[in-house]
């Protein structure tokens, strides 16, 4: 292990005018940049002691090149002390706990013992004080009369962002900077400051630091014209106010020029600071652009921290818009061509692929699998042209390295954001393509949350032999397909892929040979089983031999489908859904393949497979049986329309009833609840009841609406078919397009507030009816009358502002979490340690298990060993 | 107020301080300092009925429904 090295510690403090002077090499007291030859100005902001930028020359302080010399500081001596910016608050509350003439804490001399006591302890255990300072502020203001000198204390008030009034008195930074220098070192401590290295007074600048030129680089424009760096611009206000204000002064203009021109530094000296400050307009380029000054370059995402240490950008790697293409295998990624020739692997050429390497730099960049770069023995890098792509891999020698263009087969890491768990990025097989979007099986969307309405993906290409080794053990789709969240497949067939199994191995549809393998087509079946029947001496295979031919030999498995009903006896293989699902040796001998078999998160047949085989098993089961199902659903057609919502004229009438009988059972609630007859519930009062009641009754409506609905919709109906399997929606999303939406709730009750004692100004005063309190008694497909309409708006908003507040909040936790955790690592002894060698836990999880390894969290499954060995279902016996 | 010892609650797990010669051993085993253990306040519920001290090794046991039992040990501190 590496040593590490310790930090001793970290020192907070302020610099004094005194420090700011000494590290500064130079006062810098003109304005100007550049003389009219272009060399630096001595004094000025660009003086050569400030530092090297330009190449060649040498740095007049220390010696160094551009790279050696980190720069060094000069200084503005100000003509007029200003308030800094970042301490406005503090010094507002310091003034406010000391004396206005004599500078002591305006705590008596037993308190300010007490406080200096407690303080010391708690340093002394190394435990905050942050407390006991706030204390001390708060004690201190209220006092109205200083116990040292007897003076009464006059109130401040701080306008923001640098103004303090004392008693309709301007105090100006001079007067502040008067009164911090009186505040006895002792004082000081009990402020939460250490005396010894920030004094407050030196929170008022008199002498302003000037960066190094290193750190506010001028860049040369094509037009040979120099730009400079906002900080620069910045410092140059700064310091023409300083000039004028200077001789203004020595002029001896009056009071009032001299105060603006006072003002006007604050100004400067503030937005040189922080450029972001409420009250104080933004400095402006030229361009009408704020100025991105000292704080700008910290702050935020783009800021220091968040940008430049904590993340950075990289080289090699691509993103675009994403489409599907169920043609590609889970693990491969369609890549354009226009990518592809642009990003590049670094071969090394070693007697084994210096053929192959010279042809890559024969076909140059131009032809496909070609090279881009050369790069000699001696470091020169030559890009491969048309001219010279002959020479070059005729010059190619053992130990040289060129840039290969990416082609099929190479690994590639890709990646959608939020990168929320570790499947976000994964290792991909290159397939390189025509047109300019990647793309992706859809089975391989669940782990990404990838949708195709314009989503885009990032990509990036691994460098080093070993990065790609990683990649292809550890990062690869295949060694992903279970995720670590709940020991289950995280990736499986989505959508169509549910339905067209679905369709395919329902009851038995019979195919003859031709349509059999024209299923079979794409998958890597090629020979087909004994038949089930013979008709007119024509072989016919059902729906269910067929997708046996994709399961493995050897499995065995026994479960209920999603269409299961729960009967109190189950029928088993009588079951008329169909969902009694039965797997022998890998034949389907009943039940439907559905969500539950093959789906992401849930499919039980898949999971099986890639434990009880392998993951590569289960990664071809996966390839075959959403090629398969796609060719199912094309096969069969499979489509959704407005007639699939229509329902025969009884089932509507009945509905109707059921609808009216609904409202009247509303209405005599309410007459009951207005009568008082209504009998609370235990625990809620009798309002309450009433909702509950009411709500009770709506529901159980929509309810039975629904249920007639779907009597008469049956499995031939597509909407039907998707939500039984699984694939999507919900027989309750069909209910609201068919029959009734159903009441519109905030927070989980009807929707009460509005307008003055109801809902909307279509009802009457205390209308606590269905339709006054968010009742749609329409389908979407009827249509939605105003009201229903509107309230209908202010349920669907409910749902956007709940999700927005969940993802910013989840997210800021996120980053809190992983901030937290980040450089743990279990190490080989089964510990979890982090970079200190300090022990998390003892074993990973305290019980060792890897939960992608685990089955559903459990560390074994005892059932399935049981059937096993037996061959028999425990629980069936 | 009727005092319970925090100890025969089902939730808190088995506290029990070890022999100077297996805390040794347990830092040879994962070659470790005292330093690099987990750590437990001296005023912390259990260490105050089970009396231990700062610089005693605690063994906790837990109940696991997934290891059955595991075993963590803590430095006792302050
Ligand atoms: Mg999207
Ligand atoms: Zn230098
Ligand atoms: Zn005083
Ligand atoms: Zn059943």
């Amino acid at each position: 292990m590496t040593k590490l090295k310790k930090i001793g510690k970290i020192k907070f403090g302020l610099l004094s005018p005194q420090e700011v002077r000494k590290m500064s090499v130079t006062k810098i007291i003109t304005a100007d940049t550049y003389d009219n030859d272009g060399f630096p100005i001595e004094m000025g902001l660009m003086d050569p002691r400030l530092g090297v930028i330009d190449p060649g020359l040498r740095c007049r302080t220390c010696g160094g090149r551009p790279g050696e010399c980190p720069g060094h500081f000069g200084h503005i001596e100000l003509a007029a002390p200003v308030i800094h910016i970042g301490f406005a608050k503090l010094i507002k509350k310091i003034l406010q706990a000391t004396c206005r003439k004599c500078g002591h804490l305006l705590l008596d001399e037993e308190a300010k013992k007490k406080y200096q006591d407690e303080i010391k302890g708690l340093k002394k255990i190394g435990r905050s004080t942050d407390y006991l300072i706030k204390d001390v502020f708060k004690n201190s203001v209220k006092i109205g009369v200083c116990p040292h000198c007897g003076e009464e204390q006059k109130n401040i008030k701080f306008e923001k962002p640098t103004t303090y009034m004392e008693e309709g008195h301007k105090l100006m930074p001079s007067d502040v900077r008067d009164r911090l220098e009186h505040i006895p070192d002792d004082d000081v401590e009990l402020l939460g400051i250490d005396p010894n290295n920030a004094r407050p007074e030196w929170m008022i600048l008199t002498a302003l630091p000037v960066p190094p030129v290193t750190a506010r680089p001028s860049i040369t424009l094509e037009s040979g014209q120099r730009s400079e760096d906002d900080l620069t611009h910045k410092l140059v206000d700064i310091i023409r106010i300083n000039q004028r204000f200077q001789e203004n002064r020595e002029a001896g203009a009056p009071q009032l020029i001299i105060e603006d021109l006072w003002e006007l530094l604050q100004y400067h000296a503030t937005t040189f600071l922080d450029n972001e400050v409420s009250g104080v307009p933004p400095a402006r380029h030229r361009s009408g652009r704020p100025l991105k000054t000292l704080s700008q370059r910290l702050k935020g995402k783009e800021g220091r921290f968040r940008g430049s240490l904590s993340g950075k950008r990289v080289n090699f790697s691509a993103r675009t818009v994403i489409s599907p293409d169920p043609n590609l295998d889970i693990d491969e990624v369609g890549i354009p061509l226009e990518i592809a020739r642009e990003m590049t692997i670094t071969m090394n050429i070693t007697p084994q692929n210096i053929k192959e390497c010279k042809e890559y730099v024969r076909r140059g960049a131009d032809r496909h699998p070609g090279a881009n770069y050369v790069k000699r023995l001696d470091g020169q890098r030559i890009k491969v042209t048309d001219k010279n792509s002959e020479e070059l891999a005729e010059a190619l020698e053992l130990g040289w390295k060129i840039d290969r263009q990416l082609k099929d087969g190479d690994v590639v890491l890709f990646n959608r954001q939020p990168s929320l768990h570790r499947m976000s990025i994964m290792a991909h097989k290159v397939k390189v393509m025509p047109n300019k979007t990647f793309r992706l099986n859809p089975a391989v969307c669940p782990p990404y949350n990838a949708d195709f309405d314009g989503d885009e993906m990032n990509l990036h290409v691994p460098q080093t032999e070993e990065a790609r080794a990683e990649a292809r053990i550890l990062i690869a789709v295949e060694e992903n397909l279970l995720s670590p969240r709940f020991g289950g497949p995280i990736i499986g067939g989505i959508h169509d892929h549910i339905t067209g199994l679905f369709i395919l191995t329902r009851g038995t549809t019979l195919f003859d040979e031709n349509d059999a393998l024209e299923l079979l087509r794409k998958s890597h079946v090629r020979d087909l089983e004994k038949p089930a029947m013979h008709e007119n001496d024509k072989p016919y295979w059902t729906g269910k031999q067929i997708f046996s031919l994709i399961l493995p030999k050897g499995l065995n498995l026994t479960y209920r489908a999603k269409a299961c009903e729960n009967c109190d006896v189950c029928k088993k293989s009588e079951c008329k859904m169909d969902a009694y699902v039965v797997i022998k040796d890998g034949r389907l001998l009943c039940g439907t393949i559905d969500e539950k078999a093959i789906g992401a998160f849930s499919g039980g047949v898949l999971d099986r497979i890639i434990k009880e085989f392998s993951p590569a098993e289960g990664k071809k089961f996966l390839d075959n049986a959403t090629r398969l199902a796609i060719r199912a659903i094309t096969h069969f057609g499979f489509s959704f329309g407005i007639d699939d919502e229509d329902i025969p004229q009884e089932a509507q009438s009945q509905i109707d009833e059921i609808m009216m009988e609904a409202e009247k059972q509303v209405k005599r609630l309410i007459e009951a609840y207005e009568a008082g007859e209504l009998d609370a519930l235990p625990g809620r009062t009798i309002d309450e009841t009433l909702e509950m009641k009411i709500m009770e009754e709506l529901g159980k409506a929509r309810d039975q609406a629904g249920n007639i609905a779907s009597q008469h919709l049956g499995l031939e109906n597509s909407a039907v078919a998707m939500a039984t399997s699984g694939a999507r929606g919900s027989m309750l999303n069909l209910t609201q397009m068919s029959t009734c939406v159903g009441q519109q709730s905030v927070r989980g009750e009807r929707i009460t507030r509005g307008y003055d004692g109801r809902t909307l100004p279509h009802f009457k005063k205390g209308d606590l009816g269905a339709a006054a309190k968010g009742f749609v008694k329409s389908s979407y497909k009827t249509g939605l009358c105003p009201t229903e309409f509107f309230f209908h708006a202010i349920g669907g908003r409910e749902g956007l502002v709940d999700t927005a507040v969940r993802t910013s909040q989840s997210g800021y936790l996120q980053r809190r979490l992983i901030n937290a955790l980040l450089d743990l690592e279990v190490k080989y002894d089964g510990t979890v340690r982090d970079t200190r060698g300090l022990i998390v836990q003892f074993k990973y999880g305290e019980d060792g298990i890897d939960p992608s390894k685990s089955d559903y969290g459990k560390s074994v499954n005892v059932r399935r060993i049981i059937q096993n060995i037996t061959g028999q279902d425990p629980a069936e016996v | 107020m009727k005092k319970f010892n925090v100890r025969d609650h089902e939730i808190v797990p088995e506290h029990v301080i070890i022999s100077k010669k297996d805390v040794e051993a347990l830092l040879v085993k994962y070659s470790i300092t005292k330093e690099q253990l987990p750590k437990i306040k001296s005023a912390d519920p259990v260490c105050k009925e089970i009396d231990a001290k700062s610089g005693d090794v605690v063994k906790i046991t837990r109940n696991s429904p997934t290891a059955g039992k595991s075993i963590a040990y803590r430095l006792v501190v302050g």
